[in-house]
């Protein structure tokens, strides 16, 4: 009975798309769509991946697929920590700009809470400020005095894959430019 | 009539391109002039079953533009028409043709009417020209039969149900030529309580009132000749001439064959679904048999295309899966869901091994119930077991996904007699192999690389009649295709007997890409390489066959993302060979678990040569950046896998490490790891699924303890060390920037 209340809260929510899962990072609260969420699980050693950003901290082996993980305090530039016990992993589903479905996890301090924000809280993200390029925040949000930055996760993935598209490349133009 | 007919459509569409498959190598064996009755049944069977299938479907364009076909294929069969070049040309063009039209269907858009018209009215235009064989002049004169009226006798067998047909389907179709009165004969209808719901009981009498040949009335119930009494007489006597009306253009001539005739018996094929054409009330139906009949022909529908499905594999499977690739770009794209047939044989292996694998099961969980350490033996045994039936499931499962080459290489006969006309050259097709089995995604990627080496041989390689009689050469080349199974890949060769490769003119083209220094004397080996850098075609011209310097770097990437390699021999006035070499699955590889710093990677095995420890004094160094290690009076660079991957090193002392020969493109390297760790099989997982793909990694697995590894690409890691050391460029920058 409850379960299906929820359900059918999380159905008409989808459309508006308020609910939030948010999570805390140095200090700040975080929120992306909680329709993203595929689970929460805790933090395991990642196995390296070559050639890629600190911040791919590696792939883990999630019932069987091969599932990157991302430390989000490294991509957004703040100092790492150490992993602990109570280290959280996020997994979210992700969509490319073809539509294909992703399933990544990305390491936060911890999660927060679920909050529902109507759309009309939304505030446009600033022009500028803080290490995080602009065009992956979706917006701000005021809960309970408190700000919250909601995250566009596709963008955000989109444009790391872009930044380590091709080693290969930058590898080569380097070299021409040397010579 | 609750039936969705829309289910089968893709089971229609894939058997259509079988059939046109079929149609198309019927075509291309027909010898000219002399006319194989087999041979033209068999094409006359494939249009017949996609015309039967898209009448069924109301696929109305389909259905008419097989039609005209299926009549030539006739008056060929007949002997009332030659087999002659022409009339085989025009019916590959109307293949194609049909193909475009089926796919169109397939994905509701648009298809090119023009094309489509065109088509349509050559074959009507070689259908009406002067028939070339006596015969045809004295059928022709006889009218045709046609009447303003018919009554028509439909008494369909008990078993008619069974055969998938659906008798309110025929009345509709019926109803469609003109006015019907029907009266339905339920005199055998029992009681209700012997109803027997898959048994047919009824009979009826029509009275059709259109002015239509009796052909036409008598295609209605083609499909049920053999399972029902048919009686088609005219109420009227019939007008000296009539015209068929418009949806028939050719009926009056399929008069001119013995099957219009009444008592004639035509062999039964089985057809199913229902038409969706206007509802037509069949009198004193009861509305429970009515349901009755939609039900059975949907069930009967089911179960025979899996009967078909399980008895037609082999030969036609192999041809669906070659037209879905063939039929190129879009029509590959939107397939969508694609899928294999697979042998009956093989499914009852896989069950016979999950039946072997639930008996070890039970027995190992029996043993758990009461476990004492003087069960430990047969503990032993049952695992023991349990690893075989595992490796046999797997095997089991991996042949499913094996396909005979022949899928990639039946394309090519059509391929080789095109292009050989239009090129001007004559063209002798060897195709050996076939039927070496590869993984089905193998076989998808490399069909297009294949189709590329093939055009080059026949525009560039092959000379034409006269070049090659001046140079003492019979006038027409061989094109071999050669494929077999080596060291656990496959090998696919690719030879001709033409020219071979021009080394002045690549050398030269190189040297003005700035491919290759001008100082430089490249090897034969590494000139003949130069034809698959990006940009790259020595072609004077650029013709529409090849020649637009895309394509060699393309065959090798593709090539190369599939894990194989290509290399190309040739020599002067001899000819030239491509040998691609690929492995025969992706799905998993056997491979050398090694250890460098923590980490665990895996190298393939098909790359390994060898591996050694180092022996102090054999490790030189040029320049104090590149390592070279001398074995056996060969030099291999060797590659610091750590440094490459990032990773802090056990050691990096080299005598405390090993080192593993690898093989790339015909050159050796030497990998140090700080360990081997054994060999083993894994899975393959991509990393693209939820990540993007890395350089010098072609994959991930899972051990034996849950943790993930990284599978090398040897190739990969080559080509970063390449660009890792600026003073080793297999390319001057230039290039690779481009």
């Amino acid at each position: 009975m409850s379960a299906q209340m929820v359900t059918s809260g999380l159905g008409s929510n989808a459309v508006l798309g308020e609910q939030f899962l948010t999570f805390i990072l140095n200090d700040e609260e975080y929120g992306i769509d909680i329709l993203r969420v595929q689970e929460i699980k805790g933090w395991e050693q990642a196995t390296p991946i070559p050639n890629t950003p600190a911040y791919v901290l590696g792939v883990i082996n999630l019932r069987g697929a091969i599932m990157p993980v991302i430390d989000l305090r490294l991509r957004f530039g703040f100092d790492a920590v150490e992993y602990s016990a109570t280290t959280v992993v996020i997994v979210l589903r992700i969509k490319n700009l073809e539509g294909l479905e992703r399933t990544m996890g990305f390491v936060v301090d911890g999660v927060s809470d679920v909050y529902n924000i109507p759309a009309g809280q939304l505030q446009p993200p600033p022009e500028f400020g803080g290490s995080i390029r602009t065009d992956y925040v979706k917006g701000l949000a005021m809960v309970d005095e408190k700000m919250v930055i909601l995250l566009d996760v596709d963008h955000l993935v989109a444009s790391d894959m872009e930044l380590g598209e091709s080693p290969e490349e930058q590898a080569s133009t380097e070299s021409a430019l040397v010579e | 009539m609750s039936v969705d007919i829309s289910q089968f459509h893709q089971v229609y569409f894939e058997e259509s391109f079988e059939g046109l498959a079929a149609m198309e190598s019927g075509l291309l064996g027909l010898s000219i002039g002399e006319p194989d009755n087999e041979a033209i049944n068999t094409i006359f069977r494939a249009a017949h079953s996609i015309k039967g299938g898209a009448g069924t479907f109301g696929f109305k364009s389909v259905t008419d533009f097989t039609h005209i076909m299926e009549t030539l294929l006739d008056e060929m069969r007949s002997g009332q028409r030659m087999v002659t070049r022409e009339a085989v040309d025009l019916l590959l063009l109307s293949v194609d043709q049909l193909g475009r039209l089926l796919v169109a269907t397939r994905d509701k858009q648009a298809y090119d009417e023009d094309a489509f018209n065109t088509a349509l009215q050559n074959l009507q235009a070689m259908l009406a020209g002067a028939q070339n064989s006596p015969v045809a002049a004295q059928v022709a004169d006889t009218p045709a039969l046609s009447a303003t009226a018919w009554r028509v006798t439909f008494a369909p067998q008990s078993h008619l149900f069974m055969t998938g047909n659906d008798p309110a389907r025929l009345l509709r179709e019926l109803a469609t030529l003109g006015p019907c009165k029907v009266t339905c004969d339920s005199a055998k209808l029992p009681a209700f309580s012997d109803f027997e719901p898959e048994t047919c009981y009824l009979a009826w009498q029509i009275e059709l009132n259109a002015t239509v040949p009796e052909a036409a009335v008598r295609e209605v119930f083609e499909w049920v000749d053999n399972d029902a009494e048919i009686a088609v007489t005219p109420i009227l006597p019939p007008p000296p001439e009539v015209k068929p009306k418009a949806e028939e253009p050719v009926a009056a001539s399929e008069e001119d064959k013995p099957a219009a005739r009444p008592s004639r018996i035509r062999p039964a094929r089985l057809r199913r679904g229902e038409a969706d054409a206007e509802s037509q009330e069949a009198q004193a139906t009861a509305e429970s048999a009515s349901a009755a009949i939609a039900e059975q022909a949907g069930g009967t529908e089911e179960r025979r295309s899996t009967e078909r499905r399980s008895t037609e594999r082999r030969s036609t499977e192999r041809r669906s899966a070659e037209r879905r690739e063939s039929g190129g770009g879009a029509a590959g794209a939107a397939a969508g869901g694609t899928s294999i047939r697979v042998d009956v044989e093989k499914v009852d292996g896989l069950i016979n091994s999950i039946g072997q694998l639930v008996i070890t099961q039970s027995m190992l969980m029996a043993l758990s119930d009461n476990f004492s350490v003087d069960d430990l033996e047969k503990l032993r045994e049952g695992l023991a077991q349990l690893e075989r039936n595992t490796r046999e499931l797997q095997e089991n499962i991996m042949s499913i996904r094996m396909m005979p080459i022949s899928f990639s290489f039946n394309r090519f006969p059509r391929l080789v007699r095109d292009l050989s006309s239009k090129l001007g050259k004559e063209v002798q097709l060897r195709v050996l192999g076939e039927n070496t089995e590869l993984d089905k995604t193998v076989m998808e990627k490399i069909g297009d690389p294949l189709v590329h080496l093939v055009r080059n041989a026949l525009d560039h390689g092959l000379e034409t009649p006269d070049i090659r009689l001046a140079s003492g050469k019979s006038a027409s080349g061989t094109l071999t295709l050669n494929a077999y199974h080596e060291g656990g890949g496959i090998v696919i060769e690719i030879s001709d007997d033409g020219a071979g490769l021009n080394r002045q003119k690549i050398l030269e083209k190189a040297r003005e890409k700035g491919i290759c220094g001008p100082a430089e004397n490249p090897s034969d080996a590494q000139v003949y390489d130069y034809i698959f850098a990006p940009g790259f075609s020595t072609a004077a011209v650029v013709s529409d066959v090849s020649g637009r310097g895309v394509g060699m770097d393309v065959v090798r990437r593709n090539i190369k993302d599939l894990g194989g390699t290509v290399v190309v021999h040739s020599q002067p006035g001899l000819g030239a060979l491509f040998r691609i070499r690929l492995p025969l699955t992706l799905a998993i590889l056997d491979g050398q678990l090694v250890r460098v710093g923590a980490s665990v990677y895996i190298v393939p095995l098909i790359a390994i040569i060898e591996s050694l420890q180092i022996e102090r004094g054999a490790v030189e160094s040029i320049s104090n950046q590149t390592e070279i290690y001398r074995l056996r009076e060969e030099y291999l660079p060797v590659v610091r896998l750590h440094e490459l991957l990032g990773i802090a090193p056990a050691s990096t002392r080299l005598e405390d490490c090993l080192l593993v020969v690898v093989e790339v493109e015909g050159r050796k390297f030497a990998l140090l790891v700080d360990e081997l760790l054994g060999q083993q099989q894994v899975v393959v997982k991509s990393l693209q699924t939820n990540f993007r793909s890395v350089a010098g990694v072609s994959g991930a697995t899972i051990l034996g303890n849950g943790a993930v590894a990284m599978i090398l690409d040897v190739g990969g890691i080559i080509r970063l060390c390449r660009e890792r050391a600026a003073d080793l460029p297999l390319l001057p920058p230039s290039a690779r920037v481009a």
